[in-house]
Order: C-alpha cells, then structure tokens, then sequence
C-alpha cells in the first residue's frame, strides 16, 4: 500500500509544481495561495498514507508489551520461567530484596518459623494503612476527640470496619510479636551471630507496647482514660523520678515535676495527655520502630538469613569450632 | 454458676484476643514440643553411634544426595508470605465484620470505674500490683524484664540448640524462658482478665461479680511475725532477709550449675554467672512472695521509711 502510494504522491507534486510555474507569471498572490493549497493537499495525501503505517505499527507493539520503553524501563529483565529471572525478580525490587535469592529448602517449611516476623511486619502495614485513614477524622483534642469516634462509627462510610480493623490488628501485632519471641527464644536463634538483633527485637518488642498503649487513650473514652490513668499511676512511683516513689520527694519530686508529669503533660489525663499520645502514637513511635525495623531486617541477612532449620549439633562438638551451618551429612 | 458473667467477661471486645491467645499459645507449643522431640530422638542416635553421626543427615526433615540444598524465594517463599498476608487480611475483615471496638462513655475523671483496668498486655503488671508496691510491680520489674531479656544473649554461653528445635540440649534455658513467658506473663494476664473483679478482688470464672463485697483480709508484715517493733530492726531485717535471698538463692543456683550442667558453668565468667543468677533469683522472687501474700497473708519484707517491699 505504501509502495503504490508513495509513487503517486510523488506525481502530484510534480503536476502541482508545473501549475505554480504557469501562474507565477501572471500574478505572484495567485501563486503564493495556489502554493499553499496544493501543499496542504499533499500534506493530507502523506497524512492518509503515514496515520494507517504509525497506527498498524503501535498496534503491532501493543502485542508484545513487555517490548515497550515504558515496561522496560520499569522491569529490567525478562520474565521467562529460568533461574536466572526467578533469581533477578527478587533481587531487582526493591520490596523483594529484603529476601535472599535463595533460601534453604527447610526454611520455607511453616513450622519452623511459623511466619510470626512476616504477619506482624505485614500488620504493622495494616496498621500505618488504616491508621493514616483514621488520621483524616480525628482531632486530638478534648472537645472533639471522643465525637470523632461516634462519627467515625456511625457516619464515615466505612468509618466503623476502618476502627475495628485498626484495633484488632494491633491485638493481633502484640499477640504477634510474643509468639515471634518464643519462637526465636526456642530455637536458640539469638545466639552467635545474633545476639544484637535479638537486642533489636527487644526493643521492637517494647515499641508494640507501647504504640498500642498510646493508642488506648485516644477514643478519649472511659476505657482509655482508666487504662491510662492507670498504667501512668504507676511512673508516680518510679525510684529517684516519681513523688511517690522510693527517694523521689528527697529529691525534690511533686506531681508538677516528676517523670509522670513529663509524660501527660499535667498532673492529670487530660487535654495535654491526649495531644501528647497522639503524637506519640502517630508520628513519634511508629518513626523510631520504622528505623528499628530496618535495622532489625537488615541484621537478619547480614547475621546470614533466619537461623535454621540448622543441622542439630552433638555435645561432643559443642565447644569446636564450626563454620557456618555445613555440617556432615548435608 | 453465673453463665452470664463469664459471657461477659470472655466476649467483652478487648477479651477476646486473650480467648484466642490461649489456643494459640497451646497450638504453638505443641508444634514446638513435636519438633523438639524429634530433633532430640535424632540427637540420641547419633551420640550412641559415631559412625552414623559423620555421614547421617543432621536434621529431620528428609533429604536426599541428588537434591538441590536451597530453593528459590520466587516463588517457593513469597507464594507462603502472599498466602499469609491474604489469610491475615481475611482473619481481620471477619473479625471487623463481627466485632466492634469498643467504646464506653466519654472519659470522666469524676467516675472511676470499677474494676479499672489497664490494656489486657499489661494486665500481668497490673496483677503484680498486688504483691508488691508500685515502684517495684510498675518500674522496676518491668525494667528488669527488659534488661533481662536483652542480656538473653550474652548470659547463655550454651553453644547448642542454635537454629532447631530441641529439649534435651537447653533444659535450663528453655524452662526458664517458659516458665517467664507461659506462666508468669501470660497465666497473670489470664488472672487479671478472667479472674480479677471489681475492687481488683479475687472472682473465680461464674462467680457473679459482687461489687459491694468487702474481704476483710488482715495482712501482716514478716517483721511483726518475729515480733520486731523498732524501725531500726525492721531496716536491717529486711535487708537481711531480702540480701539472704539472694544469696542462698545463689548458692543454690550454683550448686544446681556445678552439678547438673558443669560444662556450663565452666563456660561462663563470673559476671555472666552472677547477673544470670540475679535475673533468675528475681524472676523466681514474684512467685514466692505471691505464695507468702496468698498462703501467709504476708504484705511487706523489708519495711523501711522510704521504701517498702
């Protein structure tokens, strides 16, 4: 079509420019529109011929996408079922990469490690999800905290799933991270080389506490408030630092200097308390646990992947020294 | 037997995660019982045979020579953590679908409620209130388990049981960690979730909670038992009952090391040893005073001017 085309374009000029040559002596406007339609008629003549050529080309690109720049500048590599690409899969985003390219075959097997890290890392996820929509319908104020809640269950499409999910994911996530511990803990996976990140998990540990601690008082409810109240009672007795506590009036401590007033903000729970845990809640903890979280992922590589399914070690070889967890027989 | 209380103690919203924390707490160490039998079954006969322990595979999953040691992540892995994650999200949609938060009336500093409770994590703290003041059951202990946990590491020198399952190699340790986290975290939790009513009294599970009984309890201080008035005598009582604790407390722990695990005394220095039966001996402290309170009806020890315990 472009070969039969092309040709009689190719003629048209010719004609058209033979016109121009004729008129030119006559009058040189004449020419001058003369030039201008024939121009844009063999514009239009290329335009019939070069649209159908371009689209039946986009059309044939469209069938293979994966040859697009735009696909290719995203995934850098192919997607065939080799080794090669099932290995490059994972180590080419930056989502996946947390993992190795490959891992021991036990150490896939649920019982092991019973995905207790993964699930509570996934409903931290959950929990940043729903949370920052929550964020969207509260004040942590006095006045309009507990009212955001009733409209949140009772107006905001949704509103009522979003706080359930919210809550029970974080029961969930504290339920997560003992079980986490007790597995790491029974399968002696905090021992050489992995005393620090088990340090790490201590701290994460304390850090899912207390985010969901922070978070109990902000419904601004009874529930909360009690709760807080009192689990805060308790910084008054804290030694050297609280009034009540042991040394603490020696010290100079009164319920407007001590380490319980530090942490409401006043005397009392109140609209100081609130603003503080809110914050707490939503920006301070979850920032230093985020960190934690990297450092935590980052060690379980580095400390050479999860710990086992290890090869058990005799008593009798105890106290020689191994490398890695090669051992006879695998 | 008051049905209708337990029900609404067990189905309260914040309750419920308990309820299932129990199950799932019984699941899971079944699951590691299992693997820690085999593993030590495993262990056994390879001891008695040296021959078989030089070729034999080391673990108890099966293996054979031509298979491959390690497999993919894409997909062997990620398709488990894809699983998990939908199965999550699923187990969360039901449980929102089914069960509301919950929300009491707006917070009132003028009506305290009765039983006045913290957040069901700490309930186990909360308990502790009862046995000792606040400054120890709020601060201090709370501070120690954290330390203690993070010294975990650097205190078992025990070079076995790293990366499997096992009983027979971490008997100390492991009952230790168990009897911390199963009966003294989670069984106080339990305590303070299902037993605990109003006025923080002892309600046993569909005993109707009576919120105007009143126990008359007369406590006494270990002190008065020895009839000693002078405060003098009850400082240096007190800090020779409590130091005394500590230190046949230590003389016990080592005496149990020499004896049933020599190798693991000899692997550790004098401070691992020490602080190990520091920890140890203070772990062991909360259940022995909650026996002195709940058998002696004994409150304080040691009973000083600024500090009692």
């Amino acid at each position: 079509m472009a070969d039969e085309n092309n040709p009689s374009g190719g003629g048209n000029g010719g004609g058209s420019g033979g016109g121009t040559g004729a008129s030119n002596g006559k009058n040189g406007k004449v020419g001058l529109v003369e030039r201008v339609t024939t121009g844009v008629k063999d514009d239009i003549q290329a335009l019939k011929t070069d649209i159908p050529a371009k689209a039946k080309e986009q059309i044939e690109g469209l069938k293979d996408p994966t040859k697009t720049q735009v696909y290719t500048s995203i995934f850098r590599h192919k997607h065939d079922d080799t080794p090669r690409n099932r290995a490059l899969g994972v180590l080419s985003n930056v989502f996946l990469h947390l993992h190795p390219a490959k891992i021991n075959r036990d150490a896939v097997r649920y019982s092991y490690t019973w995905g207790m890290g993964g699930i509570t890392f996934y409903l931290f996820i959950i929990l940043t999800y729903t949370g920052v929509l929550l964020m969207f319908y509260y004040h942590p104020s006095k006045v309009q905290a507990f009212r955001d809640v009733l409209y949140l269950e009772h107006d905001v499409p949704f509103g009522k799933i979003l706080r359930n999910m919210h809550r029970w994911a974080a029961h969930l996530m504290v339920i997560g991270v003992w079980l986490h511990m007790f597995r790491v803990f029974l399968t002696g996976s905090y021992k050489k080389p992995r005393e620090f990140n088990w340090n790490i998990g201590v701290l994460l540990l304390v850090f899912t506490l207390l985010l969901s601690f922070t978070g109990y008082l902000l419904p601004d409810d009874q529930l909360g408030f009690w709760a807080v109240t009192v689990g805060t009672n308790m910084a008054r007795a804290t030694p050297l630092l609280g009034h009540e506590g042991p040394f603490g009036s020696m010290l100079g401590m009164t319920p407007y200097n001590d380490v319980r007033f530090g942490l409401l903000g006043g005397s009392i729970v109140d609209a100081n308390a609130l603003l503080r845990s809110y914050i707490w809640h939503c920006i301070g903890i979850p920032i230093v646990a985020s960190v934690l979280m990297i450092v935590h992922f980052w060690r379980v590589r580095k400390d050479g992947g999860i710990s086992g399914p290890a090869p058990v070690v005799l008593e009798a070889e105890a106290d020689k020294p191994r490398r890695g967890p090669k051992a006879a027989g695998e | 037997m008051d049905w209708r209380q337990l029900w609404e103690i067990c189905s309260a919203p914040d309750n419920v995660p308990i309820v299932g924390l129990i199950p799932l707490l019984a699941f899971y160490i079944y699951l590691a019982v299992k693997q820690a039998r085999a593993n030590d079954v495993l262990i056994e006969q390879l001891e008695a045979d040296p021959a078989m322990a030089k070729t034999h595979h080391r673990k108890t999953w099966p293996f054979k020579p031509g298979w491959a040691k390690e497999v993919h992540v894409w997909p062997f892995l990620l398709r488990i953590e894809f699983l998990a994650a939908i199965i999550i999200t699923i187990i969360l949609m039901i449980w929102s679908i089914t069960l509301n938060a919950p929300l009491e009336e707006p917070a009132n500093p003028n009506l305290t409620m009765n039983p006045a409770k913290a957040p069901w994590y700490f309930l186990g703290l909360q308990e502790m209130l009862v046995y000792f003041d606040p400054w120890i059951a709020g601060v201090v202990m709370p501070t120690m388990i954290i330390i203690g946990l993070m010294v975990i590491p650097y205190i078992d020198t025990n070079p076995l049981g790293s990366g499997y399952y096992t009983w027979k190699q971490r008997k100390f340790s492991i009952s230790t960690f168990m009897f911390g986290f199963v009966i003294l975290w989670v069984a106080m939790i339990i305590i303070g979730t299902f037993i605990r009513g109003p006025g923080w009294q002892w309600f046993w599970p569909g005993q109707t909670w009576d919120h105007n009984r009143l126990i008359y309890e007369v406590n006494r201080d270990l002190p008065d038992l020895f009839g000693i008035t002078s405060n003098m005598a009850k400082i240096v009582f007190g800090a020779i009952v409590v130091g005394g604790f500590y230190l046949v407390g230590g003389g016990a722990v080592y005496s149990l090391f020499r004896r049933k695990m020599p190798k693991d005394f000899q692997r550790m220095s004098l401070l691992q040893f020490s602080l190990m039966a520091f920890l140890w001996l203070t772990m062991i402290a909360l259940p022995l005073k909650m026996a002195l309170r709940l058998l002696w009806h004994i409150k304080y020890v040691w009973i000083t001017p600024w500090f009692n315990v």
